[in-house]
């Protein structure tokens, strides 16, 4: 076997065009889980009681278990109780139910990690419920989480080059095709290689430049 | 309105579980008066405090604010009767909080944790709240930092700033938590002087403190609390002058190794 690099600019556009549906599918996965898992940190926290263990199960079983097998059981399994999807939607779908899980933990983290104080200050000068959580709770929790929220997208990145064996044509298919094709794997998965880590680098550099505009928030010691 | 006292607290009962923190009291502040709370820690005076702000809710018992009933009012046969939010909302107006731990927003300047409330609460366009805020910070001496952050303050000036805070919104009474027992001894005068100057300019004030010189030429009334009980009240010559009462007496000799006899 022989490393040629030929291969890989041959098959560039095919390779670009499944970067394309990888970056998109990550883009959207994460913005639904984070907007979904907020939604499900809200109504765990600030819903009755029972909304809270009903939301408990769920959200335990999809932390417990690896993507891998979830998607496999959305996709081959979901026709079984009548939810037939094309593999991007189920992969899309896949993608935020396992994101949002770990984001609404992110979340619940957050709002657990806001001094009670400033609640109470905001009540204090008659700041309503939805108030306080628009302006004092969630710009401090974007402060307090957004190192973890970096971090977490980065593992949705990831996490999409398992949907390739549901066989939505991402990253991960095209190349792995490629390989099998012409039994070129190392170039194939060397660039594989290359190309996550460029995105990871891109996205915890966009996270760092926004913690450094937020730095000045940071809580004053008192 | 004039004969109607600012705060009246009846028969405030307050339990956390199986403990009663506060074990019915009856306090009444005049307006224009700066009543101090003193005693022991766990004697109840902050729970106090937080049941007139509305931070906590008492499970017996009424507050009045200038006259009206606070959260709660009294039913045709002495029962409790929650009241509607909006109602809350109009006469927790009439007051301001300054907390120990000043709880300013860290992701906003001096200048916006000031305006910040006029803004979302009463609608000021953002440039008047502003500049009103601007007006509150120089009368509290911090004009010169209102665009900095928090974290960028000392505790002295963050405490100034909490105070402007509260007092942008134009109370008639003012609350203050221990509002300076997290500060270093040399950033106290600075609040100190901010809340004299308060007092002095008619503001009623009802104060949780531990600094029994403030509370001494300040004060128009100190409360003595012990275990949720009100154990004596009176003007500051009456409360620490001779003879004294036995509980006062055996405070006070805990503050006598920091200096406070000179005091009194």
């Amino acid at each position: 076997m022989t490393f040629d690099p030929d291969l890989i600019i041959q098959y560039l556009p095919d390779i670009v065009r499944a970067l394309g549906v990888t970056i998109l599918l990550w883009i959207a996965g994460s913005a639904l889980g984070i907007v979904v898992g907020f939604i499900i940190a809200v109504a765990r926290r600030y819903g009755p009681r029972w909304l809270d263990l009903a939301l408990f199960a769920p959200v335990e079983l999809i932390r417990g278990t690896p993507f891998l097998v979830q998607i496999f059981l959305l996709y081959y399994g979901g026709p079984f109780i009548g939810l037939s999807l094309d593999s991007v939607t189920a992969g899309l779908l896949g993608l935020t139910i396992y994101g949002a899980a770990y984001y609404s933990e992110l979340w619940r983290s957050g709002f657990v990690a806001i001094p009670k104080g400033h609640v109470e200050a905001a009540q204090c000068v008659g700041f309503n419920r939805t108030q306080t959580l628009r302006r004092i709770i969630l710009p401090e929790m974007t402060m307090l989480l957004l190192p973890s929220m970096v971090n977490m997208t980065i593992l949705m990145l990831k996490e999409t080059a398992i949907l390739s064996i549901i066989s939505v044509p991402e990253l991960t298919l095209a190349v792995s095709a490629l390989g099998t094709k012409h039994y070129a794997f190392v170039e194939g998965f060397a660039v594989l290689a290359l190309i996550y880590w460029g995105l990871v680098e891109a996205c915890s550099a966009m996270g760092r430049f926004a913690e450094s505009r937020l730095s000045k928030y940071r809580f004053a010691a008192s | 309105m004039t004969g109607l006292p600012a705060i009246k607290v009846e028969k405030l009962v307050k339990r956390f579980g199986k403990t009663t923190v506060l074990n019915g009291i009856d306090l009444v502040v005049e307006r224009g008066e700066v009543t101090c709370l003193l005693g022991p820690s766990g004697s109840g005076k902050s729970t106090l405090l937080r049941c007139v702000a509305l931070l906590e809710e008492a499970n017996e018992g009424f507050i009045e604010i200038n006259g009206m009933p606070l959260g709660f009012a009294s039913g045709p046969n002495g029962e409790r009767v929650r009241l509607p939010a909006a109602e809350t909302q109009k006469v927790r107006a009439h007051i301001g909080m300054v907390f120990q731990q000043f709880n300013l927003w860290p992701h906003m300047t001096a200048l916006g944790n000031v305006a910040e409330a006029l803004v979302t609460v009463r609608g000021m366009p953002r440039k008047d709240a502003e500049e009103r805020a601007m007006a509150q910070l120089s009368k509290v001496g911090l004009s010169d930092r209102a665009g900095h952050y928090p974290s960028e303050l000392s505790g002295g000036q963050q405490q100034r700033v909490a105070i402007a805070r509260a007092l942008a919104l134009d109370p008639d009474i003012m609350l203050f938590d221990e509002p300076t027992s997290s500060l270093d001894p040399e950033l106290t005068g600075e609040v100190l002087n901010v809340m004299r100057d308060l007092a002095e300019s008619g503001m009623t004030m009802l104060v949780v403190t531990h600094e029994i010189g403030f509370a001494a030429s300040v004060g128009s009334k100190i409360v003595f609390l012990d275990q949720g009980k009100l154990i004596v009240e009176g003007k500051p010559e009456e409360v620490f002058g001779k003879p004294r009462h036995e509980r006062i007496d055996q405070f006070l000799d805990t503050y006598l190794d920091r200096g406070a006899a000179t005091l009194l």
